[in-house]
């Protein structure tokens, strides 16, 4: 449904002066059709810039994109009318109403007025606009506008959707709806990217993801493949002073435990020494829920009681922080 | 065809939103008024070497400039209201369909357009107690030339706003352009009365034959020749300035 090649942009600063601003750098994707497709970065990373480049609002200094079909360079009209996009802000005037702003956008798609009062009509229906959907948009709350932003964004029926960051600053409730309401235009047979700064999104709504930081993707795949790449899941075992080289000593050979090392005792990475915690000795196995009996017996064999067994399945954040070098959540 | 379709679009959309913003349209009205019952009583001595003996030949040669100026004003204006659709996305939610680029312009421009018709037509009106006479059919020529300037107005405030991209740059670069092109135009006070180098300015400024033209037309002298320079000088311009507006629009990213 998508596929990008070296999708490059930099904004020039104003009157010319100072250097250029790359915003993104390179930017290669694949996504494939019905997928929900996650861009996931910090503030900055470059997200709304690349999803305002593939739904032809910026044109782009390099590189090559397919998009729904259609070449993004050579045929920027077909990409439109194939494509919905859902700015960051939205993009609703005050004094008009939810109802009156879908007629008009899909009376924009070229739709006959009649059809386009009637897709109004079952839009309002399907998002759950019936309550205020005859208010004007001004007097909306901020789930509310999402969920007419989104309506506004299918109102003509696209084969891909663009959703750039359509949860920020909503409440889990109205989270959970958004996420509710993209789950049903998947279902429909919708290809939907969105844009996020946030890790549970990436994690429990898309089916696959591409992280990105400073305009670059640095990993791509499903959140279960990012997180496996981390080799496994993590276990930390505090021990008794002085019972740190015997433990070392019995797990290193083991062929099912991976990267045994001491960190700092909060759970960070090594290095980053804890805040007074005991330091723990970190290891990686593949799946931690069967390997914890077995890890067990063989430290009792060698006569070693650990004080304390930390179990962690990495997330998303240990991924970033594993390709860039920093946690994502530095707000 | 896409264009005018797309055009009317646009159009009603920002009619609708005018209609329900009574604030503005208070303001609206009540501005021209002011001029008309506040200003032009004092123009019967001011005027009286340029010919103005009666209120009427004070009216007739005030009330064209005032419409020419709350053309040319109120187009000069409208960049803000675009400022702020920008800032609200409603723009760009326009630019990801496949509605003509063109028509986003030609539809807000149109708006403003009718809104200062309907100004002028209101001052019009209520000018005639007064004592201002026009033929239908001059004041209908007249209204033609004010369209224009309109449109070609806000069409150049429209690229200015593009241009500049903020609320803040905007008001300082539109008023160093409305300014002088109005006083250059003689809106308020024909420039008969200024000294020889003024009008030699003046014979530069197209804005000044489009005021010119007006005069004429309110005077019943329809055949003079600043008529049809100000129709084919703002015709020619408006034209300009639409097509370097819409280019911008479409080119522009924001
Ligand atoms: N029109 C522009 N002119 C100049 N710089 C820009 C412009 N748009 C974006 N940038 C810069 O490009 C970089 C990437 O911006 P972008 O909006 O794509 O980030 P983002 O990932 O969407 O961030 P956020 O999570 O805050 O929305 C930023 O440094 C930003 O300041
Ligand atoms: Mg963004």
């Amino acid at each position: 449904m998508i596929v990008t090649q070296g999708l490059r942009k930099s904004f020039a600063t104003r009157g010319g002066r100072g250097t250029p601003v790359d915003a993104v750098r390179g930017i290669d994707l694949t996504v494939g059709p019905g997928e929900i497709f996650g861009v996931l970065g910090p503030n900055g990373a470059g997200k709304t810039t690349t999803l305002r480049m593939l739904a032809t609002l910026v044109r782009p200094d390099g590189g090559e994109a397919v998009v729904a079909g259609a070449d993004l360079r050579a045929e920027p009209a077909t990409v439109r009318r194939r494509i919905g996009y859902v700015a960051q802000g939205g993009g609703t005037a005050d004094a008009v109403t939810a109802r009156e702003e879908l007629v008009l956008q899909a009376r924009m798609y070229g739709i006959g007025k009649a059809e386009a009062v009637a897709r109004a009509g079952e839009a309002m229906e399907a998002f759950g606009l019936g309550e205020f959907g005859d208010r004007p948009c001004g007097t909306y709350s901020g789930g509310q506008r999402r969920r007419v932003d989104l309506a506004l964004g299918v109102i003509h029926r696209p084969r891909l959707l663009f959703l750039d960051e359509p949860t920020v600053g909503l409440d889990p409730p109205s989270r959970a709806q958004v996420w509710e309401q993209i789950r049903r235009l998947r279902a429909d047979g919708m290809t939907v990217l969105v844009s996020t700064h946030y890790l549970e999104e990436a994690d429990g709504l898309c089916d696959r993801i591409g992280i990105v930081d400073h305009g670059r993707v640095v990993a791509e795949g499903t959140p279960e493949q990012l997180k496996k790449e981390i080799a496994g899941d993590a276990v930390g075992l505090v021990l008794r002073p002085g019972d740190r080289p015997r433990a070392e000593e019995v797990l290193r050979p083991l062929e099912w435990v991976s990267g045994v090392e001491t960190a700092g005792g909060d759970g960070a990475d090594d290095g980053n020494e804890g805040d007074g915690q005991p330091p723990e000795l970190r290891l990686y196995v593949d799946d931690a829920p069967s390997a914890l009996p077995q890890l067990l017996r063989v430290l009792q064999a060698a006569g070693v009681d650990p004080v304390l067994v930390q179990l962690r399945r990495p997330s998303l954040d240990d991924v970033f922080l594993a390709r860039t070098g920093r946690p994502l959540d530095q707000d | 065809m896409k264009l005018l379709r797309d055009t009317w679009l646009v159009f009603q959309r920002q009619v609708l939103i005018m209609i329900r913003t009574p604030v503005w349209i208070a303001v609206g009205i009540l501005q021209p008024l002011c001029y008309l019952l506040l200003f032009a009583p004092l123009l019967k001595s001011a005027l009286a070497t340029s010919g103005a003996h009666s209120y009427a030949d004070a009216y007739r040669i005030y009330v064209p400039g005032l419409l020419s100026a709350l053309a040319l004003m109120g187009g000069l204006f409208t960049g803000f209201a675009l400022l702020g659709e920008l800032r609200a996305g409603i723009v760009e939610r326009s630019r990801v369909t496949p509605v003509s680029r063109v028509a986003l312009l030609l539809g807000r421009a149109l708006r403003e357009v009718v809104a200062l018709l309907i100004q002028a037509l209101l001052v019009t009106l209520l000018a005639l107690p007064f004592g201002l006479t026009v033929r239908p059919l001059y004041l209908l020529l007249a209204f033609l030339l004010l369209g224009l300037t309109a449109l070609m107005a806000s069409s150049v405030s429209y690229g200015l706003a593009l241009l500049v991209g903020g609320d803040a740059a905007l008001g300082p670069v539109v008023n160093t352009i409305a300014q002088p092109l109005a006083l250059l135009s003689g809106t308020l006070l024909p420039l008969a009365l200024a000294p020889h180098w003024l009008r030699t300015a003046a014979d530069w400024n197209p804005c000044y034959w489009a005021v010119e033209g007006m005069r004429a037309l309110f005077a019943g002298d329809a055949g003079a020749p600043a008529v049809w320079r100000a129709l084919a000088l703002m015709a020619g311009l408006t034209a300009l300035a639409v097509a370097w507006s819409a280019r911008l629009f479409a080119r522009r990213i924001r």
